[in-house]
């Protein structure tokens, strides 16, 4: 894939959205909007799901959106198991992540002195998830620079960015300003997990992607009559979540 | 200035399963009790509701029902020359926080823990030798027998709707359960659960390898139930959403369901919530405790409650971090081996394997928080002959599945990429297709295992954190070989497609979640010398002071402590109101 294909997901929109900041707030939205969707047609086997309107950014600066839109079309691309990322908002769940208490450090002991500490203390960053993504992302994007012909990570390959998110996960990258890449790589695997199969009225698993891809029902669970009935046969059933049921 | 409020009879700090128990038959026996809690009150009618309670990254990631580690955590490190850091996120246990306390989030397993653990150098010392048990454990028997907790493990078993199979009536095996288990007066509360496929599946194959399984007692109702005190409890749905959540249908047992509710009718009884206890106040002579200081978390103002009695009924760390705090008891030195507040903390040692089936449905979403079968031929099994294999404790073996939701649970055969359409590819391929199997190990005492004050970190009221100081020993590594190789044996038996085998655990370490099963601190035993609090759960130092909880065991079984806790809490109630408030002093001459 040449870097003009990666276009839709990473370059044009990158470029145009911030022009865009000039040119009116209103009209970019809807423009991002079919041409996302658009590709979301000519790419997936699926229907994609029913982007309606862009939600917009609560955290997420333009690069770092840029960033985590193609990384979670990345990791999760539009084939015959589910739409892409984008399209069933899982870039939507960590911008809502990021922004919100956990991303602001809720539940975290944020009190010094920090010290680097043994694998097995767990993590000891001065960092809330929201300022390691937007570290990691920073060092992610100067690795991806330096290494590449000064191209950020969206605008990458695909190939390239497989070589990237291999080299995060096997520890083979590190940052030379940043926090270290395999616990900011760490946080990112489980957003993107979270955002495919948490509930969708937290911005991702739309239209219960991640729960279909497997067969998990969902939020209904009275399984009292089910227990024998169904040993070793599959059990199917509507996939129903929270806002369905309230 | 803190305020003085007026005297009561009795002052809970926390109210769980303990608290709750301690509050309700302390009242009922007319004295006026004040619980003091430090989370929020909880009610499952309002809080744990469908849809809301079904919720995997608030209840089990977020960790919504759990400790806020921002105002209150441990430090932690493996090992005496290591700098102890904190814990910044909870991850290995899971204390809960709130009214109901941990008893909230529970699965629901309810064991009897029995003399081999009760009698445990004794036992090892006359079939093994006293050589057999290594110069640095420290373990000891605890001061109580199986047959003195027996009507009180019957108790607590009623009292929490605990279903499952006997297998020892009264010194008569019975097909079915447990043939291990110690002797029972009668039945359990309720019949078993009804065992989940890979139960079913987990059964044949430990049966045809001459094991002898049988399903796992939890207090999941398995039917609709009145408990002898008049509290009802709905049937388990086998929803799935157990461990770490409020039960909708009222199934868990949980003092939400039973005790606190009764305790809360009851006009000697009073619950303060959002009241976070910050430091027993002792006697100017040492030889009594007078009362509790606490801030109310929703104002910041301080408070001392003075009480004759002070039950510290909190997490088990919680306990043990209060008498650290408040210097009741001599805090323990592994180095001069001096002071007994910190000494033998305990956890739990682990292994698992992941079987893949191609063309089975396994429907992981269909389970109780218990219905699981286990195997103890390598646990309270005392034919289990340990001398060849050179470790003392044992594990219990269990195959199933416990809360196994998409974010969490999503079982691939090792070496599948992590993302991308090969993944997805593999993540539906198996995620019906793969059951698990594990082990729960005992945890020997060391005496380089403990807790003390952290010289460093401070919580949100300025106070040290606990510094838990743990690592597996030798003795653990043993056994951590010997359960991964019996529960690979057993998978592989069972003929899979493929196996994820389990691999044993040398080095404890935070993350991820292993087990909320924290034991010692403040142990119970003979005499001052060799424990904190004596049979009867006394502080030895100041005898209007007891602690409830797992923090009182001298080292971890396999099992999990719920049973042990429930029956000493009712032990302890006994104690109190038939001796001790007729005879204020030691219930035990040291």
């Amino acid at each position: 894939m040449s870097d003009q294909d990666s276009g839709p997901q990473g370059f044009a929109r990158r470029d145009f959205l911030k022009g865009a900041v000039v040119g009116g707030a209103a009209a970019a939205t809807g423009t991002v909007a079919a041409v996302t969707t658009a590709e979301a047609q000519s790419q997936s086997p699926q229907p994609a799901a029913a982007p309606a309107s862009q939600p917009g950014y609560a955290f997420l600066n333009i690069e770092e959106a840029a960033f985590v839109e193609a990384l979670v079309d990345h990791m999760i691309p539009a084939d015959e198991f589910s739409p892409k990322g984008t399209d069933i908002g899982v870039n939507i769940f960590i911008d809502r992540a990021l922004a919100g208490g956990w991303g602001k450090g809720e539940r975290l002991y944020m009190q010094g002195p920090w010290k680097r500490g043994t694998p097995n203390q767990g993590y000891q960053l001065p960092l809330a998830p929201a300022d390691l993504y937007r570290a990691g992302i920073e060092a992610t994007n100067a690795y991806c620079r330096k290494t590449y012909g000064g191209k950020p990570f969206d605008r990458l390959d695909a190939k390239q960015r497989e070589e990237v998110l291999v080299g995060l996960s096997g520890g083979k990258i590190t940052f030379e300003h940043g926090p270290p890449a395999r616990t900011f790589w760490g946080t990112v695997y489980q957003t993107v997990m979270e955002g495919m199969f948490s509930d969708p009225i937290y911005g991702g698993n739309r239209d219960k992607a991640g729960w279909k891809l497997i067969g998990f029902p969902g939020a209904v669970a009275v399984h009292r009559e089910h227990v024998e009935q169904y040993r070793n046969k599959p059990y199917t059933a509507d996939i129903l979540g929270i806002a369905d049921l309230s | 200035m803190a305020t003085k409020l007026k005297d009561v009879d009795v002052v809970v700090v926390g109210l769980g399963w303990t608290g709750g128990i301690l509050s309700k038959e302390l009242a009922e026996a007319g004295m006026k009790v004040v619980a003091l809690e430090r989370g929020n009150p909880l009610n499952p009618a309002n809080d744990f509701a469908v849809p809301n309670i079904r919720d995997e990254l608030r209840y089990v990631v977020r960790h919504e029902l759990m400790q806020n580690a921002q105002r209150d955590t441990l430090t932690i490190r493996n090992n005496i020359s290591q700098e102890a850091l904190p814990m910044r996120r909870l991850g290995s246990f899971l204390p809960g926080e709130g009214v109901g306390g941990s008893a909230t989030h529970w699965s629901g397993h309810t064991w009897r823990w029995t003399d081999m653990e009760f009698k445990v150098r004794s036992m090892y010392e006359e079939r093994y030798g006293k050589s057999f048990i290594p110069d640095d454990m420290t373990i000891q028997d605890w001061g109580i027998t199986y047959d003195e907790l027996e009507p009180y493990y019957d108790r607590f078993e009623y009292t929490a709707a605990v279903s499952g199979k006997a297998g020892n009536l009264k010194g008569q095996i019975v097909p079915g359960g447990n043939p291990f288990e110690a002797p029972r007066a009668r039945e359990y509360a309720l019949p078993p659960l009804t065992p989940i496929y890979s139960s079913v599946m987990f059964t044949d194959a430990t049966k045809n390898l001459g094991y002898h399984p049988f399903p796992r007692p939890s207090a999941n109702a398995s039917q609709a139930y009145t408990n002898p005190d008049g509290a009802h409890y709905g049937a388990c749905q086998y929803c799935g959403y157990c461990q770490r959540f409020g039960c909708e249908a009222n199934a868990k047992g949980s003092p939400l369901v039973s005790v606190i509710p009764i305790a809360m009718r009851n006009p000697n009884f009073e619950l303060r919530a959002n009241s976070w206890v910050t430091k027993v106040i002792k006697d100017s002579d040492g030889k009594k405790v007078t009362g509790v200081a606490y801030t109310n978390v929703l104002t910041g103002e301080e408070f001392e409650q003075p009480a004759n009695i002070v039950l510290l009924c909190a997490y088990a760390i919680n306990n043990v971090h209060l008498m650290l705090l408040s210097g009741t008891g001599q805090p323990y030195d592994p180095a001069a081996q001096t002071g007994v507040v910190g000494k033998n903390y305990c956890y739990q040692n682990g292994v698992g394997a992941t079987l893949f089936f191609e063309g089975k449905y396994f429907n992981p979403f269909i389970n109780a928080g218990g219905s699981n079968a286990t195997i103890d031929d390598f646990n309270v099994n005392w034919s289990f002959d340990r001398g060849p294999h050179g470790f003392i404790g044992g594990y219990n073996v269990a195959g199933g599945f416990n809360t196994p939701l998409p974010i969490g649970y999503r079982p691939v055969p090792r070496g599948t990429p992590q993302w991308g359409t090969a993944w997805k590819a593999a993540t539906k391929k198996w995620y019906q297709a793969a059951m698990t199997i594990n082990s729960s190990g005992s945890v020997m005492a060391n005496r380089n295992n403990y807790f003390d004050l952290d010289p460093t970190y401070r919580n949100a009221f300025g106070q040290p954190l606990m510094r838990m100081t743990f690592d597996y020993k030798d003795n653990e590594k043993k056994m951590g070989k010997h359960s991964a190789d019996l529960v690979n044996s057993i998978a592989k038996s069972m003929n899979p497609t493929r196996v994820n085998e389990a691999s044993s655990r040398d080095s404890w370490t935070v993350v991820p979640y292993q087990s909320t099963h924290n034991t010692g601190g403040t142990i119970m035993g003979t005499n001052p010398k060799n424990s904190v609090v004596n049979k009867y759960l006394q502080s030895w130092d100041c005898h209007n002071l007891f602690t409830v909880g797992a923090n009182v065991f001298p080292h971890n079984g396999s099992y999990n402590p719920t049973g042990p806790v429930g029956a000493l809490a009712y032990w302890t109630a006994d104690a109190i109101k038939n001796r001790y408030v007729k005879n204020p002093g030691p219930l035990v001459q040291a």
